[in-house]
């Protein structure tokens, strides 16, 4: 089985979990944990393509790869953002909770 | 052999990746993901991909689980609200998610037989930058104006974290954990370690113009050393309005910036560089944003301010 | 190895540089504003939109000049290597719109976000401009870019102005709001890459043009363009994905709901209408365009109906989004690719006439609720009463809006309305445009119950402050722009085709 396939193979399963993840999480935090194997798992996919891409003497092909650098920036920004916003609700709530019957009348 | 270690690193990953998504308790979570991190940058390798890999081990699994550490650390409390769901839903998510994985899955045969790449292109024009590591070329040359617009995102982050913070504490110091023992091993490292890691870190921009690294990897080198120096008390973090503090946050984007509109008047067009000053001035602009993106990580990492006093 | 096809070769236009300004100087600005720490903040922003609104124009008139689009190649590397910008005449126009109203937004906040006496900066001030500023540089880079990662980043750029504005308040129900609008918008973004992904995997570019010219419709692409779809829903807050929107819009202060609903909605809505006209125009299935148009036919009604049941005032305003939104997803089926070219470009002009009309008549009603809450203390649609004798304008400003909401004429949202009602007609599709008026009819009455309970008598005991004259003109005035826009014939606009093969 060659490691293109295999780490694809890997990526969706990866995908799939996070899925499952997000589904049965109900704390945010666990969801943002979630989201990031989410991201990690397509990220992979990038990296299957740009290995499958291979040629001219490199390894891989470098767009696909520099676009995942950019991406792992991008969502570490979501994750630092995500982060301050659930501790601030959990200080001011008392705990961190995106569940509906929570919007009550204030 | 090397199929073997393939296979094996592929199931770790699943298996690792499943037990941070099961686990019960909110920081065994964390601390699982830290480890799939790892093993993600491990991966990374084997697909040929050196600098996706450092920047999975340094942003992906680092500094994104140093903040998730933070944070389950603190709502470790938030048990009594966990929805009891049934069975059968359990059944059903698992049932979804298997299929979402297995069309996915399925989309590895359909692809054109034939695979594309853009690896020529990049190393026909690269010599015109001067610039040896393809990767960097990518981000510095090719597609300079992403990496320009993820500048942007990252200051935006920081004044979305700073959106955080209550009124009163506003232009006080970020409220990151202090354990101020003097003498206390965290103490010794915060000491003995930043000079070393400002070396590394000065090494890795340096070289990431020619071989994996840069001013990403570089710099959360320098902002991990930071985040020890003040988690251990050596040295108080900032205050956020801080005008040295605010001149570092924006020193690598005005660069970046600068250049960028350098190129309007030669050679012409907006990110282009003159000929035969593609290389110092990429060099010149990763030093800059090395400094930047440090400082900027550490402070995403050490959160709101929380006014001067807090513990 | 596959080799590159050679793609139509964009070069970069005269007037090119524009584009390139109107995405950069909103950033240098920003960049400004953290870096100076707060001295001259409002000075930088109004500067700086100011500027946005001249680049913005100019683009129009080059547009409208040479009836051809205008084209700037990033650091002269061409796709798929580097990227490009181009604007054709819906760019030019969503920029000339986001412009204005971002204008009009940063005047009305121009006082609510002072610098405070003695100090450079508050938290509000640093955290409101830099947003505004960022959104307008997202937004102008959302128009125009054409590579698909390259909007990846803007999209997300967008979404991290946008969060900090929807939580600035601080209350627990606004951070709650604010979170629950992260992860979803994440999310989309995830699922977005995804289709980037799979796309770049089969045609090795990212560039729109370049890909539309070598698409094939096969399992890969259509899996593609579904991911692509769905991430972009989300984050459009398209039904059934609608619920993070209200709460996050409402929960901002009044210039910040304005420019979340009239605009940065509209910022991946504008990206999905982009992909399904210009990159997979060949993909447009009927059926699959008849499932969006479903979502859009059950957004109307679902959105109607719950804003009609709310009890505050922001919270209506923000499901009437909902709603709206709903109307601009009939283009996809009304537009056919073999359709007649008249109802085509008919039902094309009314869904870009729906998203100006609305960003106008929605910003100016946000102000103007806002304003009302000031007025009253409150934003309890039951206790209205005494506003139109307090603050007439204010109640005339929300009229007006409401008048365009609804689609009575003279109106934009009456020309949008009646295009696509036409268009729906004249192309058996009774069922959307039975959605059309009752959609109608339903906003009809969520505004006049609003505006009955405004003309009523003020509520024993309460106290109603003053408002200034000069925030109560820029609500009136976005209002106005959307009923003048009822002046326009009722024909297709032939400045929106410019640079499209429709």
């Amino acid at each position: 089985m060659s490691p293109v396939l295999l780490f694809w193979l890997a990526g969706s399963g990866l995908i799939g979990l996070s899925v499952y993840g997000l589904i049965v999480n109900p704390h945010p935090l666990c969801k943002l944990l979630a989201l990031n194997l989410l991201g990690s798992g397509v990220f992979l996919l990038f990296g299957v393509i740009a290995r499958r891409g291979a040629s001219a003497g490199l390894g891989g092909d470098p767009v696909p790869q520099a676009l995942v650098i950019t991406g792992i920036v991008v969502a570490f920004s979501a994750t630092a953002i995500a982060v301050a916003l659930l501790l601030r609700l959990h200080s001011e709530a008392g705990e961190a909770s995106i569940d509906e019957e929570e919007d009550g009348q204030p | 052999m090397e199929t073997a270690f393939d296979i094996v690193l592929a199931l770790l990953l699943l298996g690792v990746g499943g037990w941070s998504v099961i686990a019960r308790n909110m920081m065994t979570a964390v601390i699982v993901f830290i480890a799939y991190g790892l093993l993600l940058s491990l991966a990374w390798v084997r697909l040929h991909a050196i600098d996706v890999s450092l920047t999975e081990a340094a942003i992906g699994s680092g500094a994104t689980g140093l903040l998730m550490v933070i944070a389950a650390h603190k709502v470790a409390g938030d048990t009594k609200r966990v929805v009891q769901l049934s069975r059968g839903f359990h059944a059903l998510a698992a049932v979804f998610a298997a299929l979402v994985a297995i069309g996915i899955a399925a989309l590895a045969f359909v692809l054109p037989g034939e695979p594309v790449s853009l690896a020529a292109p990049v190393l026909a024009r690269l010599p015109e930058s001067g610039l040896g590591n393809p990767v960097a070329g990518v981000l510095f040359v090719f597609r300079s104006f992403d990496t320009l617009l993820e500048k942007v995102v990252l200051l935006l982050a920081l004044t979305g974290v700073w959106a955080l913070a209550r009124d009163e504490d506003w232009g006080g110091v970020p409220g990151l954990r202090l354990f101020p023992e003097r003498h206390s091993v965290l103490g010794l490292l915060a000491r003995t370690l930043p000079p070393i890691g400002f070396v590394f870190a000065i090494y890795m921009t340096w070289a990431g113009a020619d071989v994996p690294g840069g001013a990403f990897q570089g710099g959360t080198v320098l902002a991990a050393m930071w985040i020890l120096v003040m988690v251990a008390g050596v040295r108080k973090a900032p205050r956020v309005s801080s005008p040295l503090l605010r001149l570092a946050i924006v020193t690598g984007p005005v660069v970046f910036l600068l250049i960028g509109f350098l190129g309007f008047l030669t050679p012409g067009a907006f990110l282009a560089y003159p000929e035969g000053f593609a290389k110092p001035l990429i060099v010149a602009m990763e030093i800059a944003l090395t400094l930047s993106i440090a400082v900027i990580l550490g402070l995403l990492i050490a959160g709101p301010p929380k006014g001067e006093d807090a513990p | 190895m596959m080799p590159l096809q050679a793609l139509a070769v964009t070069e970069t236009t005269p007037g090119g540089a524009l584009l390139v300004l109107g995405i950069v100087m909103t950033a240098v600005a920003l960049v400004g504003l953290i870096g100076l720490g707060g001295r001259g903040a409002r000075a930088i922003v109004i500067a700086a939109l100011l500027f946005q609104l001249y680049v913005s124009v100019r683009v129009a008139l080059m547009v409208a000049g040479t009836q051809s689009p205008l084209a700037y190649v990033v650091g002269g590397f061409h796709p798929p290597l580097g990227i490009t910008l181009r604007a054709d005449g819906i760019s030019a126009l969503m920029m000339v719109v986001s412009a204005a109203i971002f204008l009009g937004a940063a005047a009305f906040a121009w006082k609510d976000f002072a610098q405070p006496k003695g100090k450079p900066e508050s938290r509000a001030s640093l955290i409101f401009w830099t947003a505004l500023l960022a959104m307008a540089s997202a937004l102008n880079l959302l128009f125009t870019s054409s590579d698909l990662f390259n909007l990846y980043v803007g999209i997300e750029l967008l979404t991290f102005a946008a969060i900090p504005v929807a939580a600035i308040k601080g209350g627990a129900d606004t951070l709650r709001a604010a979170l629950r609008y992260l992860l979803f918008a994440v999310f989309g973004s995830m699922l977005y890459l995804f289709g980037i992904v799979l796309l770049y995997g089969a045609y090795g570019t990212l560039d729109i043009s370049g890909l539309a010219a070598q698409l094939q419709p096969n399992a890969a692409t259509l899996t593609a363009a579904g991911f692509v779809t769905v991430g972009l829903l989300a984050k459009t807050a398209l039904f059934p994905f609608h619920l993070w929107l209200p709460p996050a819009h409402a929960g901002a202060p009044a210039a910040g709901s304005a420019v979340l609903s009239a605009l940065v909605v509209k910022g991946s809505l504008f990206l999905l209408m982009r992909l399904w006209f210009d990159t997979f125009p060949t993909l447009r299935e009927p059926a699959d365009m008849q499932l969006l148009a479903l979502f859009g036919a059950l957004a109307v009604i679902v959105g109607s109906i719950t804003a009609l049941r709310q009890q505050r005032l922001k919270l209506l305003v923000a499901y009437s989004t909902v709603a709206q939104i709903g109307y601009m997803f009939f283009v996809f089926t009304l537009a056919p690719k073999d359709a007649g070219a008249l109802i085509a470009e008919t039902a094309w002009t009314g869904a870009w006439t729906q998203v100006v009309a609305h960003a106008f008549a929605k910003a100016g009603m946000f102000l103007a609720a806002g304003l009302a809450a000031e007025v009253l203390g409150h934003d309890r649609i039951r206790d209205l009463g005494g506003l139109s004798s307090r603050a007439p304008l204010v109640v005339l400003a929300f009229a007006l809006s409401g008048l365009s909401l609804m689609g009575l004429p003279p109106s934009g949202g009456f020309n949008a309305k009646f295009m696509l009602l036409v268009a729906a007609l004249a192309e058996g599709h009774w069922a959307w445009g039975a959605v059309i008026i009752a959609g109608g009819m339903l906003a009809g009455a969520y505004v006049f119950g609003v505006l009955a309970r405004m003309m009523a008598e003020p509520a024993a005991g309460a106290s109603l402050k003053a408002v200034g004259h000069g925030r109560q003109w820029i609500a009136l005035g976005l209002s106005a722009v959307a009923v003048l826009m009822g002046l326009l014939p009722l024909e297709p606009i032939a400045f929106l085709a410019i640079g499209r093969a429709l």
